[in-house]
């Protein structure tokens, strides 16, 4: 952790984060501790999320394998689309760091998510390239950075979309490589998700037992406010 | 082997009861799972499961009930903590969301194994060894994250889409308790940016002595 500095600076006085949300102790320490990722996520295609069922096959993720056709062809596609993604969560996070709204173990935090988001762009890009496929451009992107707290609920918007991102898509995987690959990085997602959602006092599981897949059309649209060009 | 050996020693302490008489496949591999798990570290186990359960030829009806162990595992050890583990306010609601998540797993991977024309393992008899609240964390914590590598390591052997998608959608809901769980022992949610399993060949030279 090279952010030493920075953490003792912030103590005792209670961080911005620990302000914003009103957390308890062990929510700040949290944020000291935490080195998870933004990211987008993962994969897996859903089911079974009825809470008044059993049935756990009910639910397809996604609907045909064209879904992300605009991404590049099968395999190609969806990690593109996930690359994307991935893209949009680390210039977000590069983009709090540098707007001066976080301090301390809450900055060092932010920037840790930023490095995991990177981690995953690097990856996804080399797996596309593994596959004879072009990378999705960067896109460019502006997000809202009011205050602390309404970046901490984008931050946690964003993570539990990437999530059901990742498994609305798995299920459309050919390639069992990049599945393993996939599934990697969607229970990472999931993590981040969690941890956010308990900093900001949220359920850690917000579709109750099982995780809810997004499609390729809703999660689009729901970062298209963010993407400039 | 002293659990000053282990990487995980609660784990040594998890016993599987073999005394039902009718030990099935799926609590031979757990036990394996947990051994290899106490010994080598919780990301050992998901290739080991994937190689066994492959090996076996159970197929997707094969992993749903080594899935299904695994939940009961968890669903038992959660329904017993609700009165054991000391736990109060915040890591008690935590608790029992998690026990009647781990409930719901059961259930639904039980109706899933009978979709497919399976017959779902019989509910084994656990028997965890913890004293108080830290020890119950600690153990909580490395069966999530063994249950995140399980299904983790099992994905890519799966052959139906629905039953990818039904394992998708669990495994994201375990990595958030595991996540969980890591903040009550202020550890990282989320120590690595990938939560990839280990080399297969590797797991299974680690694991194979521990396999009934």
């Amino acid at each position: 952790m090279p952010e030493s500095k920075e953490r003792e600076q912030a103590e005792p006085a209670r961080s911005a984060v620990a302000r914003a949300v009103g957390d308890p102790v062990s929510r700040r320490k949290f944020m000291a501790l935490t080195g998870g990722s933004a990211a987008a996520a993962a994969f897996l295609a859903a089911c079974g999320s009825d809470d008044d069922t059993t049935t756990t096959s009910s639910q397809m993720g996604g609907g045909g394998s064209s879904e992300t056709a605009q991404f590049g062809k099968g395999d190609v596609g969806i990690l593109n689309y996930a690359l994307t993604l991935e893209y949009l969560e680390a210039a977000f996070y590069a983009d709090v760091v540098k707007s001066g709204l976080f301090k301390g173990p809450d900055l060092e935090t932010i920037r840790k998510f930023g490095e995991e988001e990177a981690e995953h762009v690097t990856a996804l890009t080399a797996a596309v390239k593994q596959l004879g496929g072009k990378p999705a451009p960067e896109p460019k992107t502006e997000f809202p950075l009011e205050s602390a707290k309404a970046v901490l609920e984008l931050a946690g918007t964003v993570e539990n979309l990437g999530a059901a991102a990742y498994l609305g898509q798995a299920a459309n995987i050919k390639s069992p490589a990049v599945l393993g690959s996939a599934l990697a990085i969607h229970s990472v997602e999931g993590r981040h998700a969690a941890a956010l959602n308990t900093l900001l006092g949220k359920s850690i599981t917000p579709d109750g037992a099982f995780a809810k897949p997004a499609d390729v059309k809703t999660v689009l649209k729901s970062v298209e406010p963010f993407i400039v060009s | 082997m002293s659990h000053e050996e282990l990487a995980h020693p609660e784990l040594a302490g998890v016993h599987v009861d073999e005394d039902s008489g009718d030990l099935s496949r799926s609590e031979v591999i757990l036990k394996g799972a947990l051994a290899a798990g106490a010994v080598y570290g919780t990301f050992m186990v998901g290739p080991f499961v994937r190689r066994a359960l492959a090996a076996s030829g159970d197929g997707d009806v094969g992993i749903l009930n080594f899935a299904l162990t695994l939940e009961y595992l968890e669903s038992s050890f959660y329904e017993e903590a609700k009165t054991r583990a000391g736990a109060s306010g915040e890591l008690k609601s935590l608790i029992a969301l998690l026990a009647k998540d781990e409930r719901e797993h059961v259930e639904a991977l039980t109706a899933t194994i009978k979709k497919l024309g399976g017959k779902p393992v019989a509910e084994p008899k656990f028997d965890f060894s913890y004293g108080d609240t830290a020890g119950f964390l600690k153990l909580a914590q490395t069966f999530e994250d063994t249950g995140v590598s399980a299904y983790n390591g099992a994905g890519p052997s799966i052959k139906s889409k629905e039953v990818l998608a039904a394992a998708g959608s669990i495994v994201q809901v375990e990595a958030r308790h595991a996540a969980a769980i890591r903040l009550q022992n202020m550890e990282e949610p989320s120590p690595e940016a990938f939560d990839p399993p280990l080399g297969e060949a590797q797991v299974l030279k680690a694991v194979e002595p521990f396999i009934a």
